[in-house]
């Protein structure tokens, strides 16, 4: 069973891999293939979700845990593990995986193949990421994922292409290269401590350091996720790489790539530097704050509708800030909810804006309007996500902005009150969209066509999901608590958990032969 | 001289007969083929009997040579690159209307040098092999005599070589003057009895300095590098980045350990000042360059501030990285100089910018290649570089080099830029369709392209799983 894991990530390879060398016989056949791929991987993603519900086994929050020996000179192993944090973010990557591939039908005519093959393997990347527990492995797939999505930007992308792939690359692997600083800190102090040099998560767990050291090494880490997902002032590659990546670039950068970030605050950050990220937890819940506003404010002054939309996953990513420095369930549980309704409503509108986009070939929210009469299926969609990024009870978003608004108030009232000022400002910037866009009156007589059968599929897709999560976000949040318990439980319990843990998955690795942390 | 001991040198006479048997060839027959085969056949033999001669782990051939696990594995490293790069000459100079036979003796006396450097442990087989790698590079370098930029290259390259000779010979008379030896370890030792460092022996390490710092082209002597590399043909730039500088850091890396250079607070601050101006200058500068040959000659001086930062660490897993990241740097260079020989025509060669301009389009396979190259230069994963560069930063995070670690990640950012700059241009859409160029033979290029695939597989398989050649150097270095 958990041969599973290594094979969603070897699947999706070979899948890439596969699609470049047909796409030179039939482009139809190369986007079958990569369809098929990801399709399987959500199907069988799916089926260990429902298994686990039924299951429910309570003592421990890992589900499947795989590891082998990789580069045992440094203590490296391949070691995957599967909780119901990491489930929830597969689910989403291959939802909208499935949708990347579905999307990119019509919009990608040149060079199929590769193009195929740079997707899957982003995916690819982001899968290992959400499953590393090997620090060493986790920085792997972190940059793997970057070179993929530079060739997705920088040939399939729009018109200033090359300034925004250079930028989010740069950027990127930075931010990256201080994480790789900080785990190999991490690696020597535990190393010297307990003579026993690892990087493997669940051993790394519990170590404990000098004040200053500690912090300089959650810095680095913080470095790497604070880019990733953005914090203000490291957004700037965000609306960039956005607006000028192809629709399913947009959907995966969004959907996806932000994730990551968060995924690390929840799954390394806090966990591993708890002391450090108490003391630093006031700064970080006010810049998650003031990215709200920010975001906000920014979103409501654009004219390309990418942008805008890209500068409201700035706004929404500040409430990730402050979700996860609040330290308590709620707030968690609504970060968790926050990065797969945001996953979902994002690349929702950034798929709106590539459906007009092939329609009307702009951006330009300026020379829209009027949308509704030619194209009601797709007007009816965007009102939908436009509400949901504003937050109306009833879609996903509500419930995630909720339960962090709740959750932040134990933690603190004041920053509250302003994050909670941010969803007014959702609300001027999305009904800016719907006026612009779908209201008013064409800007020139072009005969629209409203959305194919694909097309609609897809939207339905979206729909239903976010409509469901927000009218029973219940197994989602089922899912996701034991591992949200672990994550912010405090320090005495949480040892004794991390103890039980390793434990478990040891006995684990030894059924799989030659675990690397031995 | 024993049997052990000749049985141990035996590897620099076959580079030495090697060189006369081709002087004899080419007096009876220029074959180019002739020749090219003899040179192949002569590396791989030397190779072969590097690796399973019956020589212990350690053995010292009286006063001038050591033969250990560290000498073995340049020794080794050095020899395959030398063979890459045969394989990468022969159809590059198989389109010149030039003699091309001597270069072949000219090839294996240079990598006589630089592997007699390897394993040197006194002044006397240092300078030997030092000067032996520079005359025939001086020769090598303005091989190509009708080309415009050749002998300004070879000039310089001569003054330069010369006058860094003069200083190093300069540092070795102080040295002596002082220590009273020209072996490294009686000087290790005359240095440990003596309280605090004499100011002429200051002096001699300082000119020692100057003369091995030309040699490698580190801040502030790396004023001819670019002017070089762009003059000399592809494959001797290639020898110049790879063999002639690999050589010289594995002759600093054990002259520095046995006089225990670490002890010496000044020293270690002069080299930290000179590695952070080199990675600095030479990033600063290669962001500047439209052409590729003076933009990789800017990144090596870069990514020798690289490889010194784990020298500087030092340590057992300094020594290591250093070992790991010659041989992800040689196969890098080596490929990417490949990639560029193979593009070049008759007239001139691939080196501007605008060469490379959509030439995924054209040639996928090849871009391909070069990508993953230029990434593994970046240090990115799924390459050797990044492994690389992994080792280097943890021999410097060990030691608590924090400075050195923290100007390496910065420049690696830097450097980053340029590289995916290259990467940008091959990928940008090309209209035009240019006129394909006339091959000579294409069994003439095969070679080279098989080379280049090679290449591309081993920086792949290194980068993927690299646990097999951090076996083999742990295993030759701490026996």
């Amino acid at each position: 069973m958990a041969m599973i894991l290594p094979g969603f990530i070897i699947s999706l390879m070979l899948g890439g891999a596969l699609s470049w060398i047909v796409a030179g016989k039939s482009q139809a056949l190369a986007r079958w293939i990569s369809l098929l791929t990801v399709a399987i991987n959500l199907v069988v993603t799916i089926v260990v979700w429902v298994q686990q519900g039924s299951a429910d086994e309570p003592h421990s929050s890992w589900l499947l845990d795989f590891a082998l020996p990789w580069i045992p000179r440094f203590g490296i192993g391949f070691h995957l593990a599967l909780d119901g944090l990491s489930l929830l973010l597969l689910l989403l990557t291959f939802f909208l995986g499935t949708l990347s591939v579905l999307i990119s039908w019509k919009e990608i005519q040149n060079q199929v193949g590769l193009y195929h093959f740079c997707l899957l393997w982003v995916l690819a990347g982001i899968t290992g990421v959400f499953l590393a527990m090997d620090l060493f492995l986790f920085f792997f797939f972190w940059e793997v994922m970057l070179i993929p999505m530079y060739f997705l930007i920088i040939v399939w992308g729009h018109e200033n292409s090359r300034y925004a792939a250079f930028k989010f690359f740069i950027f990127t692997q930075a931010s990256g290269l201080l994480m790789l600083l900080a785990i190999l800190g991490l690696y020597f102090v535990h190393g010297n401590q307990t003579d026993n040099f690892t990087f493997d998560y669940f051993q790394l767990l519990g170590t404990d350091f000098a004040p200053n050291v500690g912090m300089w090494l959650m810095l680095g880490f913080l470095a790497a996720f604070a880019v990733k997902l953005p914090v203000v002032p490291f957004h700037t590659w965000l609306p960039d790489a956005h607006s000028q990546a192809p629709t399913a670039g947009s959907l995966i950068l969004a959907g996806l790539l932000l994730k990551t970030g968060a995924y690390g605050l929840l799954r390394f950050i806090i966990p591993l530097f708890r002391e450090q990220a108490l003391v630093i937890a006031p700064w970080a819940m006010a810049i998650g704050v003031f990215g709200i506003i920010y975001g906000a404010i920014l979103a409501f002054s654009q004219t390309d509708l990418k942008r805008l939309v890209a500068y409201t996953s700035v706004s929404h990513m500040g409430f990730i800030m402050l979700g996860v420095f609040s330290f308590n369930e709620l707030a968690a549980q609504g970060v968790v909810m926050q990065m797969i309704t945001h996953g979902i409503s994002t690349g929702a509108l950034f798929i709106l804006a590539g459906f007009i986009y092939e329609r009307i070939h702009t951006r330009d929210i300026t020379r829209m309007g009027g949308f509704w009469k030619s194209m009601p299926f797709l007007g009816a969609c965007g009102l939908v996500f436009a509400m949901a990024s504003l937050g109306l009870p009833g879609l996903g978003n509500f419930v995630a902005e909720f339960l962090t608004l709740v959750g932040a108030w134990q933690a603190t009232h004041k920053l509250t009150i302003i994050a909670t000022i941010g969803l007014v400002a959702a609300t001027i910037y999305s009904l800016r969209i719907l006026q612009k866009v779908f209201y008013g009156t064409q800007a020139d007589s072009t005969v629209l066509v409203d959305l194919s059968f694909r097309e609609r599929m897809v939207m339905i897709a979206l729909v239903v999901s976010i409509i469901w999560l927000g009218l029973f976000p219940q197994p989602v949040l089922n899912t996701a608590k034991p591992s949200i318990k672990m994550i912010v439980e405090t320090p005495d319990k949480s040892e004794a958990n991390t103890h039980r843990l390793t434990t478990q998955t040891e006995e684990l690795s030894t059924k799989q032969k030659g675990g690397s942390h031995e | 001289m024993s049997k052990q001991d000749l049985l141990s040198i035996v590897p620099l006479f076959i580079l030495t007969s090697a060189a006369i048997l081709i002087l004899f060839s080419i007096a009876i027959k220029r074959n180019h083929k002739v020749i090219y085969i003899i040179t192949t056949v002569s590396l791989l033999a030397d190779f072969v009997f590097m690796a399973v001669a019956d020589v212990p782990m350690k053995w010292t051939v009286e006063p001038l040579f050591v033969f250990d696990g560290f000498g073995k594995f340049n020794f080794g490293l050095i020899l395959i690159t030398a063979l890459a790069l045969t394989m990468l000459s022969y159809a590059y100079f198989e389109q010149r209307e030039e003699r091309k036979e001597e270069y072949y003796i000219l090839l294996i006396l240079a990598t006589l040098g630089a592997a007699t450097l390897t394993i040197s442990k006194h002044f006397v087989s240092l300078f030997l092999g030092l000067e032996i790698l520079s005359v025939s590079l001086y020769s090598m370098i303005a091989y190509l005599r009708k080309r415009e930029r050749s002998d300004e290259g070879g000039i310089k390259y001569l003054i330069i070589a010369a006058f860094s000779s003069a200083f190093m010979l300069f540092g070795m008379a102080l040295i002596y003057y002082v220590t009273g030896s020209m072996e490294f370890e009686a000087i290790g030792r005359s240095l440990q009895s003596l309280p605090k460092l004499p100011i002429i022996m200051i002096a001699g390490f300082g000119f020692v300095i100057v003369g091995i710092g030309f040699k490698l082209g580190i801040v502030p002597f790396h004023m001819w590098t670019a002017d070089v590399y762009e003059g000399a043909p592809l494959p001797v730039t290639s020898f110049i980045a790879t063999v002639s500088k690999g050589g010289v850091v594995a002759l600093l890396v054990r002259f520095y350990t046995m006089v225990n250079g670490y002890q010496y607070d000044g020293l270690v601050g002069t080299f930290t000042v000179l590695v952070i101006a080199s990675m600095f200058v030479g990033n600063f500068l290669a962001l500047q360059q439209q052409n590729v040959k003076r933009l990789l000659a800017y990144s090596s001086i870069s990514h020798l501030g690289y490889i010194l930062v784990a020298f500087i660490a030092g340590g057992p897993l300094g020594i290591e990285a250093v070992s790991f990241y010659l041989v992800a740097y040689f196969i890098t260079t080596v490929g990417s100089f490949g990639i560029l020989t193979y593009l070049s025509d008759k007239d001139r060669d691939a080196e501007l910018l605008d060469d490379f301009k959509g030439l995924f389009w054209r040639r996928p396979w090849t871009a391909a290649s070069f990508s993953a190259m230029l990434l593994s230069l970046a240090g990115i994963p799924l390459t050797a570089g990044f492994i690389g560069k992994f080792y280097v930063v943890a021999a410097g995070v060990q030691r608590s080099t924090w400075l050195l670690v923290i100007m390496l990640i910065v420049n690696s950012a830097i450097g980053l830029f340029y590289y995916i700059r290259i990467i940008a241009i091959m990928f940008e859409k090309q209209n035009t369709v240019e006129p394909s160029r006339v091959a000579l033979k294409p069994s003439v290029y095969l070679i080279s392209g098989l080379s280049v695939a090679a290449l591309t597989i081993a920086l792949l398989w290194v980068g993927v799983f690299p646990e097999g050649l951090m076996a083999l150097i742990r295993s030759l270095l701490n026996p």
